[in-house]
């Protein structure tokens, strides 16, 4: 690999694993469902040793401060019922595992729902209380205590049955160039993942690690606030946050994760 | 070549307009090369860097390695790099390969520079939101010429 000027440089061999103890796997062999790709990666692995380095230790990851808070709104009662999320679904370890099979099909609501969404459907339908702000701090702390307790589990997104539509909706996206700069996520995130472009490591834009804690901004980031930044970068029009667009994009997507460790919160640049 | 220093010489007259070529009035030839010069004047090679490296702009280092741009930090790796590409190609092909590269080079990452129509939702810069008026190509004519004349000058 020519050395490009100016680069931090990346282990995209190492293995990551938390607190000494908890494996999660960076690396998966690619599902048959992701044609033009053998092998899936993590976005941990592209970051450079610094930033991978805060991810091994909880203590260290800036993300399981939200995690905290996430726990507290977990046990708060909230809305006309009187309910919290403990009331119905006690210790949120008892949802271990669902955070990996989102986004998935709801039949009672005819659609597929995204885990902000579901977690929304249960205030308001539940709970008698008000939606949180879709990527916004309340809803972010939430995904990630719930993504917190599948940490290390493999994603198991299902594509087939009812969800098909939807998948083949956000396929077409994935492929779609779009913008002035006529770019798709494929063009940066299937073909040249593991390139420079500019200052940024491409990775293969993986949504396992969902909600990152991002350096440049100090906070959680959601998986659609991260779809608007990349499709903006095109010089295109973007899909709004909480979109059907970017809910068949986020299934798509985390379908391409299947078998990679649900990671978040995890840290990025 | 001969055209360039005619449009130049006329320019430099001042009197007389030089005809620009509009995005939509391009004839490539058949490997995509562009025989004149889009803005009817020479490019400044000076000023052709300054786009090279602005990421407002040209931003090609984003995507190229440049040695002589080596003080302009984070080259990226996206495309060949682009040492010695004044020997590699004449102008009229580096003039279609900026303006439009997908003419040379079918289904290419590299965005086309001088082009106005069938984008896929085309934005308004980097707001994220839809282009309001009609579609500014990313560089004008004269950025192209500028751009090509830097190119130019990288050779051995
Ligand atoms: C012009 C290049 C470009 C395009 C096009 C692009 N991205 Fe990105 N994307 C980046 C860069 C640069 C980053 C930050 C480094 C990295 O993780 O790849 C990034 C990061 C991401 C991440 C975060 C990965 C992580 O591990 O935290 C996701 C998810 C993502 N992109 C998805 C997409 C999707 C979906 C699309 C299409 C709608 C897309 N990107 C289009 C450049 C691009
Ligand atoms: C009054 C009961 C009740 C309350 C309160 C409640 N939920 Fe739920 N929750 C449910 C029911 C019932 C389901 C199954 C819904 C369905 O399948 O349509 C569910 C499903 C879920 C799921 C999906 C589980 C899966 O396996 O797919 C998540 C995640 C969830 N709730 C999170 C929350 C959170 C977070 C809160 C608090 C903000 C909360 N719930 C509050 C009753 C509740
Ligand atoms: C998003 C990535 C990207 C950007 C930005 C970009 N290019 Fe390219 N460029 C490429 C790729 C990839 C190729 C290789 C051709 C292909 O697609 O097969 C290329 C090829 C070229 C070539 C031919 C090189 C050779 O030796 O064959 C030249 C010259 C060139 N680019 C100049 C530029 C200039 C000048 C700019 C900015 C005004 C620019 N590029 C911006 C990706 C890019």
């Amino acid at each position: 690999m020519a050395v490009p000027f100016g680069q931090a440089f990346a282990d995209e061999d190492a293995d990551l694993v938390v607190n000494g103890e908890l494996e999660i796997a960076v690396r998966a062999p690619a599902p048959a469902h992701v044609e033009n790709l053998d092998e899936i990666t993590s976005g941990w692995v592209y970051r450079s040793t610094e930033t991978q380095a805060f991810q091994l230790d909880d203590f260290e990851n800036p993300g399981m401060i939200f995690v905290d808070s996430g726990i507290e709104s977990w046990n708060t009662v909230e809305g006309e019922a009187g309910e919290s999320c403990a009331s119905c679904h006690d210790a949120p370890e008892e949802m271990a595992g669902v955070s990996a099979t989102y986004p998935k099909w709801n039949d009672g609501a005819e659609e597929v729902r995204t885990l902000t969404m579901q977690i929304n459907a249960c205030r308001t339908e539940q709970m008698g209380a008000e939606e949180w702000a879709y990527d916004k701090a309340d809803l972010l702390n939430m995904t990630a205590l719930l993504a917190s307790v599948s940490r290390g589990m493999p994603v198991n997104v299902a594509i087939d049955g009812p969800a098909q539509a939807a998948w083949e909706q956000g396929r077409d996206l994935y492929y779609t160039r779009t913008g002035l700069l006529e770019l798709s996520c494929a063009n940066c995130h299937e073909d040249n993942y593991g390139n420079n472009i500019r200052a940024d490591h491409l990775s293969q834009g993986q949504i396992n690690g969902f909600p990152t804690y991002r350096l440049k901004n100090a906070r959680l980031n959601g998986v659609h606030s991260r779809f608007r930044g990349c499709v903006r970068d095109t010089r295109a029009e973007t899909y709004a946050v909480g979109s059907p667009e970017f809910v068949a994009l986020e299934l798509y997507v985390a379908s391409r994760g299947n078998g990679l460790g649900v990671e978040g919160p995890s840290v990025r640049n | 070549m001969k055209r360039t220093i005619l449009a130049a010489a006329i320019a430099g007259m001042g009197t007389i307009a030089v005809a620009q070529t509009a995005p939509n009035e391009i004839t490539f030839g058949e490997y995509g090369q562009i025989e004149t010069s889009l803005s009817g004047l020479v490019g400044d090679p000076a000023a052709g860097l300054e786009i090279m490296v602005n990421r407002g702009k040209g931003n090609c280092i984003a995507c190229h390695q440049v040695t002589a741009l080596e003080e302009y930090p984070f080259h990226g790796e996206v495309g060949p790099s682009l040492d010695f590409v004044g020997e590699r190609w004449e102008e009229a092909d580096l003039r279609g390969i900026v303006a439009n590269a997908k003419m040379t080079f079918p289904e290419s990452v590299m965005p086309s520079f001088y082009k106005t129509e069938g984008f896929v939702r085309a934005g308004d810069g980097y707001t994220g939101r839809a282009a309001e008026s009609e579609i500014e190509p990313i560089l004008t004519a004269q950025e192209i010429e500028d751009v090509v004349a830097y190119l130019m000058t990288l050779k051995e």
